[in-house]
């Protein structure tokens, strides 16, 4: 553990629980733990792409890549508008089911299944 | 790369600015390039819930939420709990709200592990430039209230007022540093657009008001109140808090973005008999009364009466009450931080009637103050929340309504005055 000279251990208090019950919205409860451990990858996969991309970025403007570059480095207005797009395609990407559960909604769809009994009659 | 080439139709980038351009000052964390990124990131993912998934759960309860209660009951819906309930068999809204609060504490986690990796040097800081100043004044014999005891709000653990080692302030260093995360950075560099809003609104609607002293109630770490010590640097300020992070924080944050008007006192705003009768021109509250109680409300209704000079003015900045014309629906989804976001009293506090409530506390029905306020951003920053999208996200939207008074000055005195 890497507890700092007062006793604060970052690595155990940074994840603490706040107070109060939580509450489960999905029915069933590992569902739910499953979906938040894929969430917190889906969110440290962006981070990597976005270092990835900084990355490409020293490289193309002739700049050693180091970790000082690396952290040093502020996009431009247009450089971060161009990494927010990404984002924004990847988590439309990632959550595809949950835009397809929305246009079902209004979909007046059939199974596949009915459809065959349906077309050998036509 | 091919990848990131993008065609003629690309759509035009209309998100939250990269999280580099947050105000920094000398208590705020170093934050590292994959601290960033992962703010970033989360903002973007309440972006994506808010604009994406939730249209999604309106959608839900008109096309089977709705006509399923009404078949199965006969009726329609009477209240927004009913609403609420009825939602939470429905999977858009399992998976909107089981997202939703898995990325808030995604950014608590991101926060405190930024805040916390480096709390000596943050705590060092802090105690330097707070230390004998007598604008801190705290009061460790303080009892915590209830109300902010019995859950960590808005799923911020340890709350307002936990000191993990003595003179703690990284509480209050997360809540500065992740604000741009929940909000997408809608509150503008310094999160205080909110402050910005109150001080225009005042501006232009009290264009002759010069308040000498101003007293800002559940001030946090500041950021509302901030921009009116800037507006009115003449007057003295003061910011009353339990939470001694947020105040410590507070006073060394002001400091170092070189303001020197305001005082912060640790104090439980339900009793403010510190505080001598008409010694305040103003008395201030950003979005506070929902994290109180109606019996803290009502005193603080009492004492605001009792502590403004005449001429005076009270303004508490809020979010809509779920007045009888909202639809059931919204007020069910503006519900939402209440229960699932651990904002319980939000619920009970949107549901009264403040006017009525102001009367009662002795404030005339014509003194009473109505007005809206939106958050005030730099544009070239901020283009989104300068513009205002019009996408209602129940409850986080960077904008909201004013209730307050002007408490009279009696007829005679006025005359003698003259």
């Amino acid at each position: 553990m890497m507890a700092s000279p007062n006793g604060i251990d970052p690595l155990l208090l940074a994840s603490a629980k706040a107070k109060g019950k939580r509450p489960q919205f999905l029915d069933n409860a590992d569902t739910e733990r499953l979906m938040n451990v894929v969430l917190a990858l889906v969110q440290e996969v962006g981070v990597l792409r976005q270092r990835l991309d900084t990355v490409e970025r020293l490289l193309e403007a002739g700049e050693p890549v180091t970790k000082a570059n690396i952290e040093r480095f502020e996009p431009t207005k247009a450089e971060a508008a161009e990494r927010g797009l990404w984002t924004q395609e990847y988590l439309n990407r990632i959550f595809r089911i949950l835009q397809q559960e929305r246009e079902a909604l209004g979909a007046n769809d059939q199974y596949s299944e009915e459809v065959a009994e349906e077309l050998a009659k036509t | 790369m091919a990848d990131t080439e993008r065609p003629r139709n690309a759509p035009a980038y209309d998100g939250p600015p990269d999280y580099r351009v947050v105000g920094r000052h000398e208590v705020y964390p170093d934050v590292s390039h994959d601290e960033a990124e992962r703010f970033n990131f989360l903002a973007q993912m309440n972006r994506h819930l808010a604009t994406r998934v939730m249209p999604g759960v309106a959608e839900a309860f008109e096309a089977r939420v709705k006509p399923a209660f009404e078949t199965r009951e006969g009726r329609g819906f009477k209240d927004r709990h009913e609403v609420r309930r009825a939602l939470t068999g429905d999977t858009l809204f399992q998976w909107w709200s089981a997202l939703r609060r898995a990325n808030m504490e995604n950014r608590q986690q991101a926060g405190r592990w930024v805040t916390l990796r480096q709390a000596d040097s943050l705590n060092r800081r802090a105690r330097e430039l707070t230390e004998n100043d007598p604008r801190l004044e705290l009061h460790p014999e303080l009892e915590l209230p209830r109300y902010v005891a019995a859950v960590d709000h808005h799923c911020m653990p340890g709350s307002y007022h936990t000191e993990i080692v003595p003179g703690d302030i990284t509480g209050a260093a997360n809540y500065d540093s992740g604000i741009f995360a929940t909000t997408g950075g809608m509150l503008g560099r310094f999160n205080d657009g909110g402050g910005q809003a109150v001080v225009q609104w005042v501006r232009k609607n009290l264009p002759d008001f010069r308040p000498k002293r101003i007293l800002d109630l559940g001030c946090g770490l500041g950021h509302n109140v901030l921009p009116i010590a800037e507006a009115f640097p003449e007057a003295e300020v003061v910011g009353v808090d339990v939470g001694a992070p947020m105040l410590r924080y507070g006073l060394a944050r002001a400091k170092s973005l070189g303001i020197g008007n305001v005082h912060f006192v640790q104090g439980d705003v339900s009793d403010l008999s510190s505080f001598a009768d008409e010694s305040f021109d103003w008395i201030q509250s950003t979005m506070f009364l929902h994290e109180t109680s109606y019996k803290s409300m009502q005193a603080i209704f009492a004492q605001t009466k009792r502590l403004l000079k005449p001429g005076g003015i009270v303004l508490h900045v809020e979010q809509p009450q779920y007045a009888s014309d909202m639809p059931l629906f919204e007020q069910a989804m503006r519900d939402w931080d209440a229960f699932y976001n651990n904002e319980p009293f939000w619920t009970k506090m949107h549901e009264i009637d403040m006017d009525d409530w102001m009367m009662k506390a002795g404030f005339p029905k014509k003194s009473l103050i109505h007005g809206g306020v939106a958050a005030i951003v730099d544009p070239e920053v901020f283009p989104e929340a300068a513009a205002d999208s019009g996408q209602e996200d129940y409850g986080r939207k960077a904008a909201w309504h004013v209730i307050g008074a002007r408490k009279p000055k009696p007829r005679s005195k006025v005359k003698e005055a003259a």
